[in-house]
């Protein structure tokens, strides 16, 4: 009885803490952290908190997708938008633990086209809304070599030549293609590769190649902070970071666009969401084209709209053209890959448990 | 026994009220004994609470899992009362293609396929795509999925689907130990390079040990210095042993990153000294030395500790007498003094034992990938790749392991007799 | 330093001395890391490590830049003009002084209620009369000895079903949890060397049970509980686990926030607020120390 009774009076307490929260117009919105998150801070954040006066609480996760899935799952959902990855988007919205979103509902360009034309194609899912291109890339210190600098995904791969501690993302995703890339399969084979146990095995020999002398990161921030504090001379990184060292901070970092890997990232409000109209409503303003562009003068990642693009000027330094940084830039996507959603909503639990696997085996 | 009730002769002593002194004292003693447990009682309670139950809850968890059980009700009907010995007929067809169709407008397909992919990789694409077509499907049905995906016409599968159909099964404490259920059903190990958890726990054993071994190498010589010295020295350098003990864990693991770093502290000392040079710095950090490092630091203390007290209680006139009586110094201290410490090395070996094998900040964060520890999987299970009953089976042996050495500590040394400070 | 005594031979000679620098570097060991973190923090340059300018004692190369990066973190504006607005702004704002107040408010009411339900508990167990004595120790005990990351999961579950995940209560519960442990090992010892003939004479002479827990046991014990309160407090200020696992950001806590910091972005920010906890660590440290003193004092366990 007595159990019984105390666990109603906290849970009775407890819902008056969260009822106290809603009343006050507080959004809670966890993204990638750092550079990333600064840029949609001054986007987004800033903007809609001056324009609505709600407050936004901004927490930080080194992929999002996962803890609100944990969250909607054990049903205590304290995340009220989160920023995710296309297939993430995709797969959760399939599993049901995504809210839907009406994508008629998203403000036109200012020109007048309606939302669903002026996104790119593919940016609008059913429960999720891109707000950005952004790409995995791999990146160097040009302090530390003197003579060659590496040019290829194939030199990130190759030891011998280029000797010095790599960083790769602690993670299968990117990883696999880049690896077979590397090998030699061409880009437009690499996901028919990986459907095979074979494709499989050669990516994970080809990173296996280099794996003693790997140091394996899982913030967006840690690539760039690697670098500097000179842990690795090269890694593989989400470009938008790299930029930020390299032309806001000075730092030498170069950025090989070969074989990148293209991606979205969207926001989407999970099931159960504490403030999910409130949600809705700092989505469709965030996802406007004039904040989407303004996003891009804080970091180099391309808008998910049309409009916007046209607007991308320079970087919030005053000097630098955006335009030749966004991973969508001709000259940077002659080698690009798309990231294949579908194979990895499909794939990324079985790939996640063998990449494990094979990091945890000696 | 005589009833409280019965007249008192002169045989029995009785208290003042007449009652026999031996009753008397019987219902004194179980008033105190009530009297002391009820001081206890709402700690205990808070504790079950807050502690016991939510660990036992999550023990369940190990081996009740209904992701399949409750989401496919039909093929889970089916299964649950025929034998597989075989690919099933139509009938089992057609309740799958029903309960795929369910599951996909529930949109619990997908807690479906990730449970069945835990025990036969493969089925997760399997699963979801299957129920993408299954609307469009006509009989036979058989026919129809195998036409899909091939593996539908698996015994093995059917087998795994048939333990699945019951939530409760020890299918993840099987994972947990690095084995299966062949197509047979029968538990076998997996391939040899699969196999993770087994070497894990043997590493964060084996490394438990060696971090043990260091902080009582390092302890004793501090510890026997600290007992030894008067008490206005000891005191004072007591100071050096209790302030990492005081000291944040996150703080202190902070410190080991600037100093370890490839351009930390101690990498630049080396190289000012001439001891490396620029081009070759050592990488005592992101792996197993950085965890082994970070570590022995953190729980020297409580290695410490526990040998000092008992150290402090060894009159050092045994020494002296051994030594009056012609012992060298080295049997002196190795015949006499040494045996008289072992309560303390017992102490404070399986302290800093026990403490270490359930490490989870330290190693992620310093541990790269051949420094973590078994906890660093429990949580990469419980937040990232969220397979809970997992999470759960290995949390559950870690548990086993550590309530052994507990139960060995309490034999041994008594958890009442530990000290703090 | 000790005489050696008279009889000792040349190698016994060189043996202490050898002894004794051995000694000297494990205490550097124990206390170099905590204690290099300092001047760190005063760093100029966003490095972990001495800069030239540091090495020469170049003011230039120290700055408290970091410091004032604690205080501006999260914050609207933090450009403005440092008035009323901007302390306003960091006070509503700066997520360290966010998670600051957190741990605080977390941290005492743990203690509190660590600190009552341990010492009425350790009264009780260290009755001689008590029943079920060691299993009911060992299972009190026991908070300390589990690994965190079984009781974290457990709780994840336990509060996801209850409400009481993201919520400050949940993680003020668990925290007491931990803490508990501590206070009954300092109360029992404490108890030891207690007296009970002086509780027992005080009710003979008509006092009421509280009476006598507050003019005879409790001064007696106090030291005792007030340095399982702080060890107390300390578990709580120093826990990262559980939070991770059942607080969201409204309950965010220091140790919570430095995880972030050395995941997401090593800056000597981390290293500032490490200096903080230090000097924060030595007053406790003293403080108990001070506590011990005075517990032996009047025990009359008095140090020769």
């Amino acid at each position: 009885m007595k159990v019984k009774l105390l666990l109603t009076s906290t849970a009775v307490s407890a819902a008056m803490f969260a009822s106290a929260a809603a009343n006050a117009g507080e959004l809670t919105i966890m993204s990638w952290g750092g550079a990333y998150t600064i840029s949609q801070t001054e986007a987004y954040y800033k903007p809609w908190m001056a324009a609505t006066g709600h407050k936004i609480n901004s927490v930080d996760s080194d992929n999002p997708a996962a803890p609100i899935k944990a969250q909607v799952e054990a049903g205590n959902v304290s995340i009220d938008i989160a920023d995710i990855e296309y297939s993430d988007a995709i797969r959760y919205c399939d599993e049901g633990l995504l809210e839907e979103i009406d994508s008629s509902t998203l403000p036109a360009a200012p020109d007048g086209t309606p939302a669903q034309d002026d996104f790119i194609e593919g940016a609008i899912t059913d429960c999720a809304v891109a707000n950005i291109v952004w790409s995995t890339v791999f990146a160097y210190d040009s302090s530390k070599f003197s003579g060659d600098k590496p040019s290829s995904l194939a030199d990130f791969f190759d030891t011998e030549k280029f000797p010095g501690k790599r960083g790769l993302r602690k993670g299968p995703k990117a990883n696999m293609e880049m690896a077979l890339i590397a090998d030699g399969v061409a880009p437009d084979d690499v996901y028919a590769t990986l459907e095979t146990d074979e494709g499989v095995q050669q990516a994970l020999d080809k990173m296996a190649s280099i794996k003693d002398d790997v140091i394996w990161w899982e913030a967006g921030a840690q690539p760039p902070q690697l670098l500097a504090d000179g842990e690795v001379v090269m890694t593989t990184a989400y470009n938008g970071r790299i930029f930020g060292a390299a032309v806001g901070e000075g730092k030498p970092f170069e950025i090989v666009w070969d074989g990148q890997i293209l991606d979205f990232d969207l926001y989407a409000i999970p099931k159960g969401a504490p403030n999910k109209e409130l949600a809705m409503e700092f989505i469709k303003f965030a996802t406007g084209t004039e904040p989407l562009a303004a996003q891009a003068s804080w970091i180099s990642y391309g808008p998910a709209r049309a409009s916007s693009a046209a607007l991308v000027g320079k970087y919030k330094d005053g000097k630098t053209d955006m335009a030749p940084h966004m991973p969508t830039a001709p000259e940077n996507m002659k080698t690009a890959l798309v990231n294949n959603f579908e194979f990895w909503a499909d794939r990324q639990d079985e790939l996640n448990e063998q990449f494990s696997a094979w990091l945890l085996a000696n | 026994m005589q009833s409280a009730t019965a007249t008192p002769n002169d045989e029995v002593l009785t208290s003042a009220d007449g009652t026999p002194l031996q009753v008397a004292l019987a219902r004194a003693t179980r008033k105190a004994k009530w009297r002391a447990f009820w001081l206890v009682a709402p700690l205990l309670l808070f504790i079950i609470i807050t502690f016991a139950i939510p660990i036992a809850q999550m023990l369940y968890r190990s081996v009740h899992n209904t992701a399949f059980s409750e989401n496919m009700p039909a093929v889970g009907e089916y299964l649950r009362n025929n034998d597989i010995t075989d690919v099933p007929g139509e009938a089992a067809f057609a309740a799958l293609v029903s309960d795929l169709i369910t599951a996909r407008e529930n949109k619990t397909i997908g807690s479906v396929a990730t449970r069945m992919n835990y025990e036969f990789p493969g089925a997760r694409s399997q699963f979801t795509g299957s129920a993408r077509k299954a609307k469009r499907l006509e009989p036979p049905f058989k026919e129809a999925l195998i036409a899909i995906d091939k593996d539908w016409n698996s015994k093995h599968l059917w087998n795994v689907m048939k333990r699945a159909s019951n939530p409760i099964g020890g299918s993840f404490y099987l994972a947990a130990v690095d084995m299966r259920y062949d197509e047979n059903g029968n538990a076998v190990r997996v391939d040899a390079k699969k196999r993770i958890y087994v070497p894990l726990f043997v590493r964060t054993l084996w490394l438990s040990a060696l971090i043990s071994t260091l902080c009582f190498i390092l302890a004793f010589p501090v510890a026997h210095l600290l007992a030894t010295l008067p008490l206005r020295y000891s005191n004072l350098l007591m100071i050096f042993v209790l302030l990492p003990f005081w000291t944040s864990l996150l703080v202190r693991t902070t410190a080991w990153i600037a100093l370890l770093q490839g351009q930390g502290v101690l990498n630049d000392v080396l190289v000012g000294v001439n001891i490396l040079d620029d081009e070759n710095r050592v990488q005592l950090m992101y792996n197993q030395a950085g965890t082994i490092i970070a570590m022995t630091h953190i729980l020297l203390p409580f290695m410490i500790l526990p040998l000092y007290s008992v150290m402090k209680s060894i009159p050092p006139t045994y020494v002296r007498a051994a030594r009056s009586l012609g012992a060298s110094s080295w049997t002196a201290f190795w015949k006499v003094y040494f045996p008289q410490t072992i309560p303390g090395i017992g102490a404070g070996v399986l302290l800093v034992f026990i403490l270490s094998i359930g490490f989870y900040i330290t190693p992620a964060l310093v541990g790269g990938s051949s420094g973590q520890l078994i906890s660093n999987e429990i949580a990469r299970h419980m937040l990232q790749s969220l397979n809970w009953s997992l999470a759960a089976a290995l949390g559950g042996i870690l548990l086993f392991i550590i309530i052994v050495l507990y139960w060995l500590f309490d034999k041994l040394i008594g958890v009442d007799n530990m000290k703090l400070g | 330093m000790a005489k050696l005594p008279a009889y000792t031979t040349f190698g016994e000679r060189v043996w202490h001395y050898t002894y004794l620098f051995i000694c000297g570097c494990i205490f550097l060991f124990l206390v170099a890391p905590i204690l290099l973190v300092i001047p760190l923090s005063f760093n100029a340059e966003p490095y972990f490590t001495f800069t030239k300018e540091m090495l020469s004692f170049d003011p230039a190369g120290y700055s408290l830049r970091w410091y004032d990066r604690i205080l501006t973190h999260g914050m609207a504006n933090p450009e403005i003009e440092r008035g009323a607005a901007w302390w306003k702004d960091t006070w509503e704002n700066g997520q360290w002084l966010h998670a600051a107040k957190n741990s605080a408010i977390i941290g005492i009411s743990a203690t509190l209620l660590a600190t009552v339900l341990g010492t009425i508990a350790a009264m009780g167990l260290s009755r001689p009369e008590m029943p079920f004595r060691r299993v009911i120790m060992g299972l009190l005990i026991s908070p300390m000895i589990v690994p965190l990351i079984i009781t974290a999961t457990g709780l994840f579950f336990f509060y996801s079903k209850t409400g009481l995940a993201h919520t400050y209560i949940g993680v003020i519960m668990a925290h007491a949890t931990l803490g508990i442990p501590f206070v009954i090992i300092t109360v029992t010892a404490t108890m030891v060397g207690f007296d009970h003939s002086l509780s027992r004479a005080a009710l003979n002479l008509g006092a009421s049970p509280i009476t006598v827990f507050r003019e005879i046991t409790l001064p007696l014990i106090l030291p005792g509980v007030i340095s399982g309160a702080l060890f107390a407090f300390v578990t709580s200020f120093d826990e990262v686990v559980v939070v991770l696992f059942v607080a969201a950001f409204d309950q965010q806590t220091i140790p919570r926030q430095m995880w972030n910091g050395i995941r997401e972005q090593i800056s000597p920010t981390i290293l500032a607020v490490a200096t903080i906890l230090v000097i924060f660590s030595i007053l406790l440290l003293t403080t108990v120390e001070l506590l011990r003193r005075r517990s032996e004092r009047l025990r009359g366990i008095s140090p020769a």
